[in-house]
C-alpha cells in the first residue's frame, strides 16, 4: 500500500493516471458506446454537436414538441414549468425562475433538451431541432431576434444575463461560523406567542380519505341501454388508413400523459383504448378530475364530435379538467386523432 | 441509561406528578366490569391462523395500513416527475423500511432488469470501462446505514407554517443500511487521471438527471449501491443500481445510474443550476450547496401523531441528522423554545445516519409548544427558522433545517405552528 501511494504521489505531480492494483473486471467500452452515452454539454460548449435552428423554425418545433407543457410562448400550463419571463424577479417575494430570468448558462438548456426532453419522449429530436427550440426560448426570453440562427458557431455568442448571478455556498462563514457554541437552556425568551398556524392555510391533503370506494360507483343513477333495434343504424365508415397514420403522429403530443395498446396503464392522464363511444370517466382506476366527473354525471359520451370538441379546447370544454393540454388548433389533426383512436377499439 | 439521566427523569416525574396532584398510585386506572379480551376465549386463541406461505413476501398487516407514503397534489404538476414522504410520523427507531421510504422521480420509476444494466466510466481515466451488474458483485463491498434527504424536505415551510403533519414537512429522508461497492473501487479501476478534479454521474432513466460531484468526495465515501435493508433496491429507488453520497442532497444520489465520467469543470447541468441553487433575498443563489446541515424533529407527537391517553407518561420522540457528521446531542422544548432539556439518544449518534432521540416524560395535560433542536460534533446547533431567515430571505426553497414547533392541546391534538 505504501508503496501504490509513493507511487501515486509521483505521478500525481506530472498529472497521469493513478495507479492501483485492478481487479480486471469490467471490458472497455468501445468508442461508439461512449458516444451514445456520453453528450452532456459545457458552459464553454464542449460536447455540443455540429448543427443549426433558427427561431421561426424553433416556434414550430416547439409549437408541437414543448407547448403542451411550458405554452406556445413559453409561459407555462398549470404547474409545468415557464420557461420565459421573469427578468428581473429574483429579488421579489415569488422570483419567477425561468431560462432568461435564471439560468446561468445556455449550455445547461441546449443539454436539458437535447437529452431529457420532450417529457415522455426524451432523445428523439436531432441536433437541429434542439438548436432551433433553444433559439425559440432565447427569443420568447427577448434575448434574440426573431431572424437569430443558433448553432455551434454562434453558440458562444450569447450570455445568458443571470451568468453572474450565482455564488458558492458560504454557509460555513455566514452561518456555521455563528451557529455553534453551547445553546441556551433557560430563560431564553421573554415570552412565546403563535404568529402562523398551518390550520388557517388548510392545504394539507386529507388522509385514507381520497376516492369514494368504486362501489359507490353503482348507486349512480343507471342510465338506460339504448336499444339496438330502436337506434338508428349508423353508417359504419371504414377508416382511412392514412388519418389513422397521421393521428399516430398526433398521438405523439399524447403520449407523454396517455398510454394504448397491449399492456396500457394509466400514466398522468388514463388509458385511452377504446375510449371513442365510451361513457366519459369510466376508464377503471383513474382519479378523474371533478370536472370531468361531472360530465360524466351529465352522461357525456366521448364520439368523434364530443372528443374533438374537448382537444379543441380542454379548458374551455371542461374548466377544471386536469388534462394541461393547450388544445388541437387544426381541424385535420382533430380529425386524424379520433380516426386513429378509433382505429384502437378496445 | 446511567444513574444520573435515571434519577433526573424520576425527579422531573414526580415534580410533574405533585404539580397535577396526582400521586402515583392514584395514577393507575381501575376497570369497572372484566374485560371480556380476558375473560372470553377469543376466536385467535382458539382457532388457527394463517400457514406459512400465506404472503410469500409480506407486507404490513391490515391494520397498518395507513401507514405509507403520501403525496401533496398541488406540489407539482402531475407524480411522474413529482415527490411523496415518509410516514416518519408512525415509524420508530432509525431505519426507514423500503416500502415507505418516500420517492422522488423526474421521468418516473424505470423498469430496468439486472440484465439489462450496464454502468460506464469514461472521461480522463486510462480504460474507460463498461461493467455488468454481476460485475459489481464481484468487487469487494461495503455495508454503510446513511440517511438520503431530499434538498427540498421543508421547503414548503420557508414562507410560514404550511403542512399539517410531520410526514409533509421532514419526509423528504429515509435512512437504509446500503450494500454497494465504493467509487473509489471502480474510479481505480479504471485508472482515473488524478488532474480529473470532478465525477459526472448520470442516471439511466428519461430525466438523464445528472449531477457534478468534487473528486474528493467521490473518492471519500461515496457507493454504487445494489442492497438496501438487505434486500435489493426498490424499483422506485433505483433498482439495480444507484449512488450513495453520504450526507450530500438527495438529488445527488442518482438512481439507475449509468454512467460516471470523470471530468476537470462541473458540467453544469439543469439540476445543478436552475434547480438546487438557493435564491438568496438580494436575488442572488447560492450554488453547490451539497451538504445537509443538523436538522431535528419531533414526528411523535405531531399534527399526524396526536396524544390520546391523556396527561401522565407520555414519551416524546423524534429524528436528527446531520449531513457533516454525526449527532450529539438533541434538546427539545415544551414552551417553544424558553426552556430546554435534554433528550435520550436511543444509541449514540451515527455520521450522516438518522439517530433516534426520546424524552421520556410526564404530560399535566397543558398546552405545550413542542420544538427539537440537534447538534452535531462540528459544534453547529440547529437553527430557528427566524436565524434563517435572516440570513437567507424566503426564497431559497431548499435547505430549510430550521426548528420545527408543534402546538399541542390540551385535547392532546397537535398543529403545526410558527412561533416568535
Amino acid at each position: 500500500m505504501s508503496k501504490f501511494l509513493k507511487v501515486a504521489t509521483a505521478l500525481a505531480l506530472i498529472s497521469t493516471p493513478a495507479v492501483a492494483d485492478t481487479f480486471g473486471l469490467g471490458r472497455t467500452a468501445l468508442p461508439e458506446e461512449i458516444a451514445a452515452w456520453d453528450k452532456d454539454v459545457r458552459p464553454d460548449g464542449t460536447g455540443l454537436p455540429d448543427g443549426s435552428g433558427d427561431v421561426l423554425t424553433g416556434e414550430e418545433v416547439f409549437a408541437d414538441q414543448c407547448a403542451v407543457c411550458h405554452g406556445d410562448f413559453a409561459e407555462g400550463v398549470d404547474n409545468w414549468p415557464k420557461l420565459a419571463g421573469g427578468a428581473g424577479t429574483l429579488a421579489d417575494e415569488d422570483p419567477l425562475k425561468t431560462v432568461g430570468s435564471y439560468w446561468p448558462y445556455l449550455s445547461t438548456a441546449w443539454d436539458y433538451v437535447n437529452r431529457s426532453m420532450p417529457f415522455g419522449n426524451a432523445q428523439t429530436l436531432d441536433a437541429d431541432e434542439v438548436y432551433a427550440i433553444v433559439a425559440y426560448i432565447l427569443y420568447s426570453n427577448d434575448l434574440v431576434d426573431e431572424d437569430f440562427v443558433l448553432s455551434n458557431e454562434t453558440f458562444a455568442d450569447v450570455e445568458l444575463p443571470n451568468h453572474d448571478g450565482f455564488i458558492l455556498d458560504n454557509r460555513l462563514e455566514t452561518e456555521h461560523s455563528k451557529w455553534v457554541g453551547e445553546p441556551c437552556m433557560e430563560n431564553c425568551k421573554e415570552d412565546v406567542k403563535v404568529t402562523m398556524r398551518a390550520m388557517v392555510l388548510d392545504v394539507t391533503p386529507d388522509e385514507g380519505k381520497d376516492e369514494p370506494a368504486p362501489a359507490m360507483v353503482e348507486d349512480a343513477p343507471v342510465v338506460e341501454e339504448t336499444k339496438v333495434e330502436e337506434a338508428p343504424v349508423e353508417e359504419v365508415v371504414a377508416l382511412d388508413p392514412e388519418l389513422v397514420a397521421a393521428g399516430a403522429k398526433v398521438f405523439k403530443k399524447c403520449k407523454a400523459c396517455h398510454q394504448v395498446g397491449d399492456g396500457a396503464k394509466n400514466k398522468t392522464g388514463p388509458v385511452l383504448n377504446g375510449i371513442i363511444g365510451q361513457a366519459a370517466g369510466a376508464v377503471e382506476g383513474f382519479k378523474y378530475s371533478k370536472a370531468l366527473k361531472a360530465k360524466a354525471e351529465g352522461g357525456l359520451v366521448w364520439t368523434d364530435e364530443t372528443l374533438a370538441e374537448f382537444l379543441r379546447k380542454p379548458k374551455a370544454f371542461m374548466k377544471g379538467t386536469k388534462m394541461s393540454f393547450a388544445g388541437l388548433k387544426k381541424e385535420k389533426d382533430l380529425a386524424a386523432i379520433t380516426a386513429y383512436l378509433t382505429s384502437l377499439g378496445n | 441509561m446511567t444513574n444520573k439521566t435515571t434519577g433526573k427523569s424520576r425527579r422531573a416525574f414526580l415534580k410533574g406528578a405533585a404539580l397535577t396532584g396526582v400521586g402515583l398510585a392514584a395514577g393507575k386506572a381501575s376497570a369497572a366490569t372484566p374485560d371480556p379480551l380476558i375473560t372470553e376465549v377469543q376466536p385467535w386463541a382458539s382457532g388457527l391462523g394463517d400457514g406459512v406461505d400465506a404472503s410469500p413476501y409480506g407486507l404490513p398487516i391490515q391494520y397498518e395500513g395507513d401507514v405509507v407514503r403520501r403525496n401533496v397534489e398541488w406540489l407539482t404538476a402531475d407524480t411522474i416527475s413529482s415527490i411523496n414522504f415518509t410516514p416518519i410520523h408512525a415509524l420508530d427507531g432509525t431505519i426507514t423500511p423500503q416500502g415507505c421510504a418516500f420517492e422522488r422521480h423526474h421521468s418516473g420509476a424505470i423498469d430496468l432488469k439486472k440484465d439489462d444494466y450496464r454502468l460506464m466510466i469514461n472521461g480522463m481515466v486510462d480504460r474507460p470501462l463498461v461493467f455488468s451488474y454481476a460485475d459489481l458483485e464481484r468487487f469487494p463491498r461495503e455495508n454503510h446505514v446513511y440517511f438520503c434527504e431530499c434538498a427540498a424536505n421543508t421547503g414548503m415551510e420557508w414562507a410560514g407554517a404550511q403542512l399539517n403533519g410531520a410526514q409533509f414537512t421532514h419526509g423528504m429522508i429515509h435512512n437504509m443500511e446500503y450494500t454497494g461497492v465504493p467509487l473509489r473501487t471502480l474510479l481505480e479501476e479504471a485508472g482515473y487521471d488524478t488532474a480529473g478534479k470532478w465525477v459526472y454521474v448520470e442516471g439511466a432513466d428519461a430525466s438523464s438527471n445528472g449531477r457534478s460531484i468534487p473528486m474528493e468526495k467521490a473518492l471519500d465515501d461515496v457507493l454504487i449501491a445494489f442492497k438496501a435493508n438487505g434486500e435489493a433496491l426498490r424499483k422506485e429507488h433505483g433498482y439495480p443500481v444507484r449512488l450513495v453520497v453520504p450526507g450530500w442532497e438527495g438529488n445527488m444520489w442518482v438512481k439507475w445510474i449509468r454512467r460516471i465520467e470523470v471530468t476537470d469543470a462541473p458540467v453544469e447541468s439543469r439540476e445543478e443550476t436552475s434547480k438546487y441553487t438557493d435564491v438568496l433575498e438580494n436575488g442572488i443563489a447560492r450554488k453547490w450547496t451539497w451538504e445537509m446541515d443538523a436538522k431535528s424533529v419531533v414526528t411523535s407527537p405531531s399534527p399526524q401523531a396526536p396524544i390520546t391517553h391523556g396527561k401522565g407518561p407520555l414519551v416524546i420522540t423524534g429524528l436528527a441528522w446531520s449531513g457533516r457528521g454525526a449527532i450529539k446531542r438533541v434538546d427539545v422544548s415544551k414552551d417553544g423554545g424558553k426552556t430546554w432539556e435534554t433528550a435520550r439518544l436511543a444509541k449514540p449518534g451515527e455520521k450522516m445516519a438518522l439517530t433516534r432521540f426520546y424524552l421520556d416524560t410526564n404530560w399535566d395535560g397543558d398546552e405545550m409548544m413542542l420544538q427539537s433542536r440537534a447538534m452535531d460534533d462540528t459544534g453547529y446547533v440547529q437553527p430557528t427558522k427566524t436565524q434563517l431567515r435572516e440570513v437567507r430571505g424566503l426564497n431559497s426553497i431548499y435547505h430549510n433545517n430550521c426548528i420545527q414547533t408543534w402546538l399541542v392541546r390540551a385535547n392532546g391534538e397537535a398543529e403545526n405552528v410558527e412561533v416568535s
